[in-house]
């Protein structure tokens, strides 16, 4: 870096550049996007959750004051159109290929869910379409619905040709060798666990803005996306049968997805198809109950485990058996979700010798579940950490100190463990350390006896965790049945005055790429910041990339930048040589400058790049002119971040209230590119952790019915519910990528949730109570409470 | 939303006579409960009289009783000097009631036409004794709940304001439900001269209601030493996915206690 | 059809518009200001939040009919030319966002907040943003930029 320049390269804690747009109220989402004559959708959903549809009459409808179309299951299955299909397929145990059956994208002869698409009704305004859609007559002959994960196996067939509403039935891990593990155990440890499911809720409701122009045959669709390529070539290939290079997909800014805008749902393709059949732009937006009962849930799991341990308290084994809901639909990633990046997890930090698990993809009446905020991983931590207390307390041991007896020494990296993954890198203990330091868990005891003292139940819960990020190679995910490649891709273009556009196959929508990524820049170039501009999520300007999920741009985005911007500066090199007449090898790169070696001979990088376009003299037969390069970046693994959450709660036993007061965390990101964003991504993930375990869950009745089904009964994290967040980390670079990164974006939602129930049965055990099941909720609590004291009575 | 027609009354007579020549108008006070409803389309009015120039928003002390105007905002309410010295329970309420966004909005006449079961006001009225003064009566607090969002108020009958009599001491204390943050379970306790009133809200299937076994209790020692667990029944209590019956008679209880205690 | 009269970020302006138009409907559809979100249908998520004559609003819960002869500030109107208003500058500062959607309705509550008390403390700050939800931050970053800006703000 020159001297007397403010650091804006990797490490340092830069303001974001996106910053100033969503501040003044510039931002441009995709409900601020009109076009002109366009029509507003509106969508009759199914009230009911499981029935065939006997008639729909539209007739009246039709005629209302300002309607242009209404279409149905039946104008779909004449178009012959396909629904959205699923990227990740496993293989079931028996080796057969799993159930997919299809989704159409308005309901064809039967609804399946609460929220189901049964009419698309276009008019002039929404709220024409809303009233028309009223109108609508539609006649269900009704079935029992199925929402219990338990029973649904012997219920009536959901789809035709499913048997035992069964998507996949599938193993990891060697179940023998677990059996004789729990053979010679000293002790086994058995826990029931409940995931609970929850509801994403970014910000912003998805919404759709499509168009086609009759004189290019182009379609155009905006889109609330975390991954806009992906929604073209399936739209495209798998939906419509649009080739590609008709068809622009556009995801501006997009108020945060959280996994929730990963998948292709039924409404942008209605808006694309209706857009040339119409005749007429199309624009939806989702109200907030559109939301609840329309965007793929998350977690929704029930597991049985079981560890062993050998007379030191050492596990031995782990035996993992999970149905998860995967309700009556599936998703882009609903199958891999709590198959691969679940069962793969199940070793954590712990060094275990033996493990299997059996996992069963089940469908209810109840909206898709999907891929959530760690999509996976933190149904496994959560299984796994609660486990690890209940052990602890079997065996008599401090919950830190069993764990740190079970962690994998830092010595055995690269370590294999027992479910198929390789770990690099990682080093427990110091982020076990830091975070017990963080919180004086050595006087947690004299905290617990004040607390007592005012009436309170105070308690401390542990979370150690792993993650697998980076979702990557694509030789392993098309080894584990995935059918997209997981690379990601980059371009950066010097323009001919300096200045810089990288043009990225992932997306932003809140995680801060136009900062972080251009500051990868300016540490490679030695540019200043503002003259970088990151584009992203404009399938006409951008490569084809895989999108932003998983903890992925960084560590694969992110290097493929710092792999093309490698080749700028190799080719930079060959023209300083040119314009310097001396060897390409004798030229250096360094503070933005190519000099001579050995030489004040130098050309600033700006002076490159004007040559490059202004390439009078260029000896063509060994130089192109221009300078921009493209790099398809394919990792050799996963990446995979770890660290150590430490809750402190309290409770109020009068009233079943828990309040969190205090919150330590010490995480292994790897290499950090901005400080400053990677603890507001761990702020955030903790927050949606903290809700899962203590406030949110979409509660269905027996009916299918959501009783959640807004902010009046769902109920979401609030500011008030928290302490200040400690948040630190340590280092271990991730040893695969050119970065040394990992990924951030997930770890705290993955690491929070055992944390605080941890804390919340450590703060009631002195009162008998040994579990609880996510959200602790104060009746809950306080129906805790009563069960103990009723039993310790009897 | 429907459309409807909107139409801001100059005065009190004013707005009775639009609403007699509507065929199913609506007072719109402060709007935070019937705006939402009309979005979600769970009312379709023909036309929105707004009462917010009809001057119904002065705050009064008559010695023995305050006086509210009906369309006085809560955040009126809760930073009034002469509430906050008067009844300072009063304004500790209004306080607290949604958030401060409502409460910029949101109003006592509102509230009480609007009898949302968990609402807050309804509990202070009936705890205190007030009196909802309309353009052609008064009617006690007793004889004007009527059941889940049904009052006693007449078609066409406007509030105008509302007096609430000054209590020795008083308290309320709220458990908010969650999510919505609206009353789960909210208890007033009034401490007068001849007697305690305590008057529950959020929990009734029928709306508020006044807790006479509480009140029992508190004439005979008023301390939450009084109040045994056990002592409210969960018969009648509402049960939702967020509190059984069960759990809202412990938190009636509890309430009670922390508002007996907060009395002083 | 209502004619509504009213000043919005400092300019009168006069709109014909259906009764049942909601301000936020206005703002964002009428007058081209889509700085202002909506997040929720119920009135609870804050997205929408805007000045009425000084008073932190949600525009999704009130008639732009109401408001007629009003001042209406929105996100768009509370800059100083170039300079940000001392809360839009402490959310930068203090990495106050995310993804941006909530924060207009957060930072027109905020102002609000501190300009009703310069003295707030955390736990004070954290109950006066309760109208506003973020599924980003985990708030700790508002938390921070409000308590930034109350300083700034003549705290």
């Amino acid at each position: 870096m020159p001297e007397g320049t403010v650091n804006q390269g990797i490490g340092a804690s830069v303001r974001r550049k996106e910053d100033k747009r969503f501040l003044i109220g510039k931002g441009n989402y995709t409900d601020d996007i009109n076009r002109a004559g366009q029509l507003h959708v509106y969508f009759l959903r199914s009230p009911v959750a499981f029935a065939d549809i006997v008639s729909i009459n539209k007739q009246k409808a039709e005629k209302a004051s300002g309607v242009a179309a209404i279409l149905t299951g039946e104008d779909v299955a004449a178009d012959g159109l396909g629904g959205p299909i699923c990227g990740w397929v496993p293989t079931n145990k028996d080796g057969s290929a799993p159930s997919e059956p299809p989704h159409p994208i308005l309901a064809n002869g039967r609804v399946r869910y609460v929220g189901d698409h049964v009419a698309a009704v276009f008019a002039e305004t929404l709220d024409q379409a809303m009233s028309a859609a009223e109108l609508i007559d539609v006649t269900y002959s009704e079935m029992p619905a199925i929402t219990d994960l338990k029973t649904a196996i012997d219920s009536t067939q959901i789809h035709d040709g499913m048997e035992n509403n069964t998507y996949f039935d599938w193993e990891l891990g060697d179940e023998a060798a677990t059996n004789d593990a729990f053979d010679k155990a000293a002790t086994i440890v058995n826990v029931d666990i409940r995931n609970n499911r929850v509801i994403p809720n970014a910000m912003e409701p998805r919404a759709a803005v499509a168009d086609y122009n009759t004189g290019d045959g182009r379609y155009t669709l905006f889109t609330t996306s975390q991954n806009p390529q992906l929604t073209r070539l399936v739209i495209g290939a798998f939906m419509l049968n649009i080739p590609e290079s008709k068809f622009r997909v556009v995801a501006p800014d997009v108020g945060g997805g959280f996994g929730s805008k990963i998948y292709v749902y039924p409404e942008e393709a209605v808006c694309v198809w209706a857009s040339k059949k119409l005749g007429r732009a199309v624009k939806w937006t989702a109200d907030r109950t559109q939301a609840f009962l329309g965007d793929a849930h998350g977690r929704d799991h029930i597991s049985e485990v079981k560890l062993a341990l050998d007379k030191n308290n050492r596990i031995t084994g782990l035996r993992v058996d999970t149905l998860a809901n995967l309700g009556a639909y599936l998703s882009a990633f609903a199958m891999v979700t709590p198959t691969y990046l679940h069962g793969t997890l199940l070793s954590g930090v712990y060094d275990i010798p033996a493990i299997y698990t059996n996992v069963k993809g089940i469908c209810t009446n109840t909206v898709n579940v999907d891929a959530y905020r760690g999509a996976g991983r933190p149904e496994a931590t959560y299984l796994l950490e609660r486990t690890m207390d209940v052990a602890a307390k079997q065996v008599g041991m401090d919950p830190a100190e069993f764990r740190r007896l079970n962690f994998i020494p830092k010595d055995a990296f690269p370590y294999q463990t027992a479910v198929a993954l390789q770990y690099d890198v990682g080093d427990y203990e110091p982020l076990l350390d830091r975070a017990m330091a963080m919180i004086d868990y050595a006087n947690f005891e004299s905290r617990r006896a004040k607390s007592a003292k005012n009436g309170k139940c105070r308690g401390i819960g542990i979370s150690t965790y792993i993650e697998a990020c980076g979702i990557a190679p694509s030789a392993v995910v098309g080894a584990l049945g995935g059918r997209v490649g997981l690379y990601e891709s980059a371009v950066v273009r010097v323009d001919p005055t300096g200045t810089i556009s990288v043009l990225t196959g992932t997306h932003s929508h809140g995680q801060g790429h136009d900062t972080t990524f251009a500051q990868i820049v300016c540490d490679k170039l030695g540019v200043g910041i503002e003259t970088v501009e990151i584009v992203h999520g404009d399938s006409d300007r951008t490569p084809f990339g895989m999108g932003t999920y998983g903890s992925r741009s960084l560590a694969v985005g992110g290097t493929a930048i710092s792999k093309a911007l490698d080749k700028v500066i190799a080719k930079g090199k060959i023209i300083a040589a040119h314009m310097l007449e001396a060897a390409d090898a004798d030229i250096e790169f360094k503070d933005g400058k190519f000099t001579v070696m050995g030489t004040d001979r130098e050309k600033s990088f700006g002076e490159i790049a004007l040559s490059a376009y202004v390439p009078h003299n260029f000896p063509h037969d060994r130089l192109e002119p221009g300078l921009e390069e493209t790099s398809f970046y394919d990792p050799l693994n996963f990446t995979y971040p770890s660290g150590t959450h430490i809750a402190e709660v309290e409770i109020d036993p009068a009233t079943g209230v828990v309040e969190l007061v205090d919150w330590v965390c010490c995480d292994d990101f790897g290499n950090l590119i901005n400080p400053m964003v990677v603890e507001g991504q761990v702020h955030g993930g903790i927050a949606q952790g903290v809700g899962q375990a203590l406030y949110e869950e979409a509660a269905y009745n027996d009916n299918g019915q959501l009783l959640s089904a807004s902010y009046m009964d769902y109920c979401m994290p609030r500011a008030d519910h928290f302490p200040s967040l400690k948040v630190e980390n340590l280092v271990t670079a991730c040893t695969h990528n050119d970065l040394g990164v990992k990924g951030c974006g997930e770890a705290g939602a993955i690491a929070s949730p055992p944390a605080v129930i941890n804390a919340v049965v450590d703060a009631l055990s002195p009162l008998g109570v040994t579990d609880i099941t996510m959200p602790a909720t104060p009746q809950k609590v306080w129906q805790a409470i009563q069960a103990a004291q009723t039993k310790a009575a009897e | 939303m429907y459309s409807t027609k909107y139409v801001k009354a100059k005065d009190i007579d004013d707005a009775a006579t639009i609403m007699a020549s509507a065929e199913d108008g609506k007072f719109l006070a402060g709007g935070m409960t019937l705006i939402p409803t009309l979005k979600q389309r769970l009312a379709n009015p023909d036309c929105l009289v707004d009462l917010s120039a009809c001057g119904l928003s002065a705050i009064n002390d008559d010695g023995s009783s305050i006086r509210i105007g009906a369309m006085t905002r809560h955040v009126d309410v809760a930073e009034s000097a002469l509430v906050q010295k008067a009844i300072p329970a009063i304004a500790d309420l209004a306080g607290h009631i949604g958030d401060r966004q409502v409460r910029n909005h949101g109003t006592i006449g509102g509230s009480l036409a609007n009898n949302d079961p968990a609402a807050c006001y309804p509990a202070a009225l009936l705890a205190l004794g007030g009196t909802v003064h309309t353009q052609n009566r008064s009617i006690t607090a007793e004889d004007y709940f009527d059941g889940m969002f049904e009052t006693t108020l007449e078609e066409g009958e406007i509030i105008r304001e509302v007096s609430l009599p000054k209590p020795e001491k008083a308290a309320y204390v709220k458990f908010p439900n969650p999510a919505s943050r609206y009353a789960m379970v909210g208890v007033f306790v009034a401490k007068f001269a001849d007697g305690v009133r305590v008057a529950v809200t959020g929990a009734g299937e029928d709306g508020v209601f006044r807790a006479s076994d509480l009140e029992a209790a508190l004439d005979a020692n008023f301390s939450a030493d009084a109040i045994a667990d056990g002592t409210v029944s969960a018969d009648g209590l509402m049960s939702d996915i967020h509190a059984s019956a069960e759990y809202r008679a412990h938190l009636i209880g509890e309430m009670t206690r922390r508002a007996v205690k907060a009395c002083g | 059809m209502q004619t509504i009269t009213m000043k919005v970020n400092g300019v009168s302006t006069s709109c014909d518009v259906p009764d049942n138009t909601l301000l936020v409907s206005f703002l964002r559809e009428t007058m081209g200001l889509t700085g202002t979100h909506i997040g929720c249908d119920t009135s609870q998520c804050g997205a929408c939040v805007v000045h009425v004559n000084g008073k932190s609003t949600k525009s999704c819960t009130i008639l732009a009919a109401q408001l007629e002869g009003a001042e209406v500030t929105t996100i768009e109107g509370i800059a100083n030319g170039d300079e940000l208003h001392p809360m839009q500058q402490a959310f930068h500062e203090n990495h106050g966002l995310q993804c941006g959607f909530c924060t207009p309705g957060m930072v027109m509550s905020a102002i609000e907040l501190v300009e009703k008390n310069k003295n707030l403390s955390e736990r004070e700050i954290r109950e006066g943003l309760e109208g506003n939800i973020c599924r980003c931050t985990g708030y700790h970053n508002i938390v921070k930029s409000v308590q930034d800006a109350a300083g700034k703000m003549g705290g």
